[in-house]
């Protein structure tokens, strides 16, 4: 019964390392997607392309950024009081799980702190940001 | 350090007997506009040790990556009189000089030590020849461009003393620590 009760709490933790796996899943398509310009630590490029890592936007954001992930970004923004304009052309192809992992990934990565996206707010904020840009 | 690039053989009389010498690469002058819109010759960069690399400014691949490494390079030496770097797009149409000073001002560069450069397509597609860095036109890359990363350290007589991957972080201290040989020994 003892041993039991141990397997169930290593299974449980193993189940726990899983959900920080979703977040690899995001930092390989972070990786290919984002990291050229953003950069692996987040930092992005001077007033160029704004940093990802404890960046006010991406915080107030939350899962919106779903939207600039998938249709891009066109004008000026703020992030951390530095003004940005260069844009950012929609990221083609990726799946609403994909996209669901990458969030993951960015709002938790360099220090960033946010409790997890589920997919269904990711296709919810997606359709909405549709119809808003249209 | 040695001298990187194709040399080029002559005959020539020494003592009155004909012997072969051989020619180091040398950077054949140009003539490019800057993010000011002013004229950059190989008079600027006269006794001058400098960097080249190609890019361009709405490159969604490599560029920032090099870029950024790039001024970790410029932060250490923009202080001295005899350190440039030249920057050449690639792509001639839309990185006109307005663009290329918007570019400037936004990565928070100077053109005291930072050449951002247009030119002809055909001058800079050649230049690119001469520093042998890769450089092409195609519809099939991201962004429309095919170019390689790197980097190259140029001496006080125009010709390549080192090359180096720009995406490359340690790569980057190597290209720092050849610039210090550099500065110190010629």
């Amino acid at each position: 019964m003892k041993y039991i009760f141990f397997y169930t709490l290593l299974l449980s933790l193993v189940s726990c390392k899983n959900s920080t796996k979703t977040y690899n899943e995001g930092a390989i398509l972070y990786k290919r997607h984002c990291e050229n310009c953003h950069m692996s630590d987040g930092s992005g490029l001077e007033a160029l392309y704004p940093p990802l890592a404890k960046a006010d936007m991406l915080k107030n954001l939350g899962v919106k950024a779903a939207c600039i992930i998938k249709y891009g970004l066109h004008g000026k923004i703020l992030v951390n009081g530095i003004e940005f304009d260069t844009g950012m052309d929609p990221v083609q192809n990726l799946s609403d799980v994909e996209i669901t992992n990458i969030l993951n990934y960015i709002h938790n990565a360099w220090g960033n702190r946010k409790q997890f996206i589920q997919l269904n707010e990711v296709t919810h904020t997606l359709e909405n940001c549709k119809t808003q840009i249209k | 350090m040695p001298v990187i690039g194709f040399k080029q053989l002559i005959e020539k009389e020494v003592n009155g007997k004909k012997v072969i010498d051989s020619i180091d690469h040398v950077i054949p002058p140009f003539i490019f506009i800057n993010q000011d819109s002013n004229m950059i010759t190989e008079k600027v960069v006269e006794d001058k040790i400098y960097l080249v690399d190609f890019f361009f400014t709405s490159c969604p691949t490599i560029c920032p990556k090099v870029k950024k490494n790039m001024k970790k390079v410029y932060n250490e030496f923009k202080h001295r009189e005899d350190f440039l770097i030249l920057s050449h797009s690639i792509d001639v149409k839309y990185d006109t000089v307005g663009r290329l000073a918007w570019y400037a001002g936004k990565f928070n560069i100077s053109s005291k030590n930072w050449h951002l450069l247009t030119g002809t397509k055909e001058d800079i597609y050649k230049m690119s020849y001469q520093y042998y860095i890769t450089a092409i036109e195609s519809k099939d890359a991201p962004g429309g461009f095919d170019h390689s990363g790197y980097i190259a350290l140029v001496d006080r007589n125009r010709k390549i003393r080192g090359m180096y991957d720009g995406t490359e972080p340690e790569k980057i201290n190597n290209l720092i620590r050849d610039l210090k040989l550099l500065f110190k020994y010629e």
